[in-house]
């Protein structure tokens, strides 16, 4: 649990010197997941660990970046909060700085936000080993560019993560999870009605024909929503949503190539391809199967968003849509701006960067 | 740094190619017309620009980049003009954009819960629009009535609301972009995340530094069911303080939680006749909201705890028109305390909840020393703190103790672990107080974002970050108003 900043930055300077690419590594949970395949020396920063600050009555929590979610969770539930945003632990191995430079987050991230909605601050180490420091510790910051909350997503590209600082919020005093037996059309229809009223939803998933709709909160309020809206409820609430939030429905073990298309949540059903598995309230739809990507683009745009290969496939290709020129050029001068020698996880996001 | 490097900008040229794109009425020449956008809400700086534009669609602010980047002439994007922290105070060479005559609401997509607006609409128009389907837009900036959204866009307003609901990066979900060059790209999408870099949370609150918005695609929530405030008079700051890190350690969120001190409680008193207790050191605001059970459970529970904490007074909303009145008395605080005085002098610093009393009794103390009553708000759930100085701005000696009050205001909230803003920006204002929050690195990395999107720095020149590794072909503002 000790700090090791100052040597991750001494790495990172020397392989700038010798312009020698980096493949940024801690836990290894999301190794083969969304990313590209990135042939560089492993930089290994999963020593980099530790819950540097908690103060429970602030909501704010600052770790390291190797630190494990598990680890975490487990300080946080003492206190009874919790990270809102609900990433995969992935067998405890998932740490801090993994997800959020995945901006990884679970089926709450329609009410609760993103893991990138949750950033504070963070700790960067940038392509040169320089150390920096952007947001802070407080719920509102709009000194400088949001250069916290860029990282969510970049794939490491942008810099090492070195510590971040999140929202957290209370435990909800209670859930309920109601299941309706319907067609993916008539669900994605009763989510979105659903979602648009007053009440304590936090989750919404379509798949086997059944949808699955998540109340948490203060009881008060769940119990009386659960008895306006009807349905059945189910009883393990937690391990159902446990396993949709790692990926552990049978649905995700298959060997088949992952498609993951982020829609408008209201998108009438794609009959060609079909989604097996809706979450997110409608606005995350998961396929499974032999596509390109340029297809599944296709179909993603007139739903009002995009698709890239999640998992599996050929990931020596792109696994996600190209940006138009104009946000190409600005991409790639950002990175220059971060990473000047390119040696951050190169090919990892893009195969120009 | 002493003049500008770069050559004057040929206002003939320029005004002859904005003719040809714009319609005559869309460009104000004169002087005395120019006087209006001469400043923002913080009128302790004024500049006239060179032009003011007021296009009328997108194609011609397209058009008006366009020519300003053929004649490398610096444009300085304004809404509504209520920004606190001159971010929209012109640029003598310059022109100034105003973005106000884009107003129209494109589309409302009330099943998506979403709408598609112009950057010139007004935050609370949004929310009127929609609440026919039962939604509304949830970032709620005092200035709401007036303020635009591509203004909450630059700065990434919050309002009241936000420790629950979020501020305006987390309640948007597209954005359509000009860059520099008059170059349109769309960032984000209607699905709740999109591809590469998050652009769309670079630009938010990026402060016109690094393009012009066009349309604002938001997000809309549910209307909660019911809401009820529960106001709490104390004896002490410390004792509110305390009651408000009580309230979020039972694991209540709040979606609104204020507190005001004693000149700022008797003003708004005095203005709205809300019924603060005039005789407390504090008063709290705390809004519960979600489901009639949910507000009847909670709001109990934080009337039981503001009076185990102490209270010296508690009132409970028991209809709509006792919660508006309630909220009245905070929102109007500003105009009530600007009644004590010629002028007053809006800080914007966020601070650890935990230090409020701290830090409320050196700004007690710093008021003595620079001989200025100063009334404080505090958005206290989530750490803004708004104390308004008041001077007289006639007086220049007066002037410079408040610039300098304010400044030791920004340095005690990043010394306590917070920020120099919290929603108001840098604009021109906090400049010089950017290097007590970062590193030389870190600022040259802000330099550099701005340079990857705006490489003459033509936009918004002079503002939000300070500009060090470039300065030989900037065009610099004029020496009274440089902050480096």
């Amino acid at each position: 649990m000790s700090d090791h900043s100052q040597d991750i930055a001494a790495a990172i300077a020397g392989a700038a010197a010798q312009q020698e690419a980096l493949d940024i590594s801690a836990g290894g949970s999301k190794r083969d997941l969304l990313g590209r395949e990135c042939n560089a020396r492993v930089l290994d920063v999963s020593g980099h660990r530790g819950i540097t600050d908690y103060q429970p009555s602030e909501l704010v929590l600052t770790a390291r970046a190797g630190t494990a979610l598990g680890d975490i969770q487990a300080a946080l539930a003492k206190e009874g909060q919790t990270l809102p945003f609900e990433p995969p632990m992935f067998g405890g191995r998932a740490t801090l700085g993994g997800t959020i430079a995945c901006n990884l987050s679970g089926p709450a991230r329609p009410w609760a936000g993103s893991a990138r909605d949750l950033v504070l601050g963070v700790q960067l180490i940038d392509g040169l080993g320089q150390i920096l420091n952007f947001g802070g510790r407080v719920m509102k910051n709009v000194a400088g560019y949001d250069v916290a909350r860029l990282q969510a997503g970049a794939l490491g590209t942008l810099g090492v993560l070195s510590e971040i600082s999140l929202k957290v919020m209370p435990l909800p005093e209670q859930s309920i999870t109601l299941v309706y037996d319907m067609d993916a059309s008539a669900a994605i229809d009763s989510m979105n009605r659903r979602a648009g009223q007053s009440g304590p939803l936090s989750g919404a998933c379509w798949f086997d024909g059944r949808l699955y709709l998540r109340l948490s909160g203060a009881a008060a309020a769940v119990e009386d929503t659960a008895r306006s809206w009807g349905g059945d409820s189910v009883a393990d609430s937690e391990s159902f949503w446990g396993d949709l939030r790692e990926m552990n429905l049978p649905f995700f073990h298959s060997p088949e190539p992952l498609w993951r298309l982020s829609v408008k949540s209201s998108a009438a059903v794609m009959d060609d391809p079909s989604p097996t598995l809706i979450d997110w309230g409608g606005a995350q739809r998961w396929l499974r199967g032999d596509f390109e990507l340029a297809q599944l683009q296709r179909v993603a745009v007139a739903a009002g968003g995009n698709a890239s290969l999640f998992r599996g496939g050929d990931r020596k290709l792109e696994v996600r849509p190209q940006p138009d020129p104009v946000s190409l050029r600005l991409q790639q001068r950002l990175k220059n701006a971060f990473d000047p020698q390119g040696i951050l996880n190169p090919g990892r996001l893009y195969g120009q960067f | 740094m002493r003049s500008s490097a770069l050559p004057p900008v040929p206002l003939d040229k320029l005004l002859q190619r904005l003719r040809q794109v714009l319609p005559a009425d869309c460009i104000v020449v004169d002087t005395e017309s120019q006087r209006p956008f001469e400043c923002d809400a913080l009128t302790l700086y004024r500049e006239l620009p060179l032009l003011v534009v007021l296009p009328e669609t997108a194609d011609q602010v397209q058009a008006v980049l366009r020519i300003c980047h053929e004649l490398a002439v610096p444009v300085v994007p304004r809404g509504a003009g209520t920004g606190l922290a001159a971010g929209a105070m012109p640029h003598p060479e310059g022109v100034l954009l105003g973005l106000s005559k884009l107003d129209r609401i494109v589309d409302i997509d009330p099943v998506a819960r979403s709408a598609r607006v112009q950057p010139g609409v007004s935050n609370l128009s949004i929310s009127n629009a929609v609440a026919e389907h039962g939604l509304y837009y949830g970032p709620d900036p005092s200035s709401q009535i007036s303020c635009t959204i591509g203004g909450n866009v630059a700065e990434n307003s919050g309002g009241v609301h936000c420790l629950k609901y979020g501020l305006t990066v987390h309640n948007i979900l597209a954005l359509e972009l000009l860059t520099v060059e008059g170059e349109r790209i769309s960032i984000g999408s209607q699905a709740l995340d999109s591809p590469g870099y998050d652009l769309l949370a670079l630009i938010t609150g990026s402060e016109g530094l690094l393009g012009i918005v066009t349309e604002v695609t938001v997000r809309l929530l549910p209307t909660p069911e019911t809401a009820q405030v529960i106001m709490a008079g104390f004896d002490s700051v410390t004792a509110a303080g305390d009651a408000v890190g009580a309230v979020i350690a039972a694991g209540i969120i709040p979606g609104g939680l204020e507190m005001m001190d004693r000149l700022a409680i008797q003003a708004a008193e005095d203005f709205a006749g809300a019924g603060y207790p005039r005789d407390a050191e504090a008063l709290l605001l705390c809004e519960v909201d979600g489901t009639r059970a949910e507000v009847a459970s909670c709001s109990q529970r934080v009337e039981a705890l503001f009076k185990e904490l102490g209270a010296t007074s508690v009132v409970v909303s028991q209809n709509e028109s006792q919660r508006a009145l309630l909220w009245m008395g905070r929102k109007s605080a500003f105009p009530a305390v600007g009644r004590l005085a010629p002028d007053y002098y809006c800080m914007d610093g966020t601070i650890p909840r935990s230090q409020v009393s701290r830090v409320l009794n050196e700004i007690s103390a710093l008021s003595k020393k620079y001989q200025l009553a100063v009334a404080n708000v505090f958005h206290a759930g989530d750490g803004n703190l708004h104390p308004l100085i008041l001077f007289d701005a006639s007086d220049p000696e007066e002037v410079h103790r408040a610039e300098q009050f304010g400044a030791d205001i920004l340095e005690l909230s990043v010394q306590v672990g917070g920020c120099i803003t919290g929603e108001h920006g840098v604009g021109l204002e906090k400049l010089a107080h950017m290097s007590s929050q970062f590193s030389p690195a870190e600022l040259a990395l802000l330099e550099d974002i701005k340079a990857a999107f705006d490489p003459a720095l033509n936009l918004n020149p002079g503002k939000g970050i300070p500009i060090l590794k470039r300065c030989q072909e900037y065009r610099a503002l004029p020496a009274r108003h440089r902050h480096e």
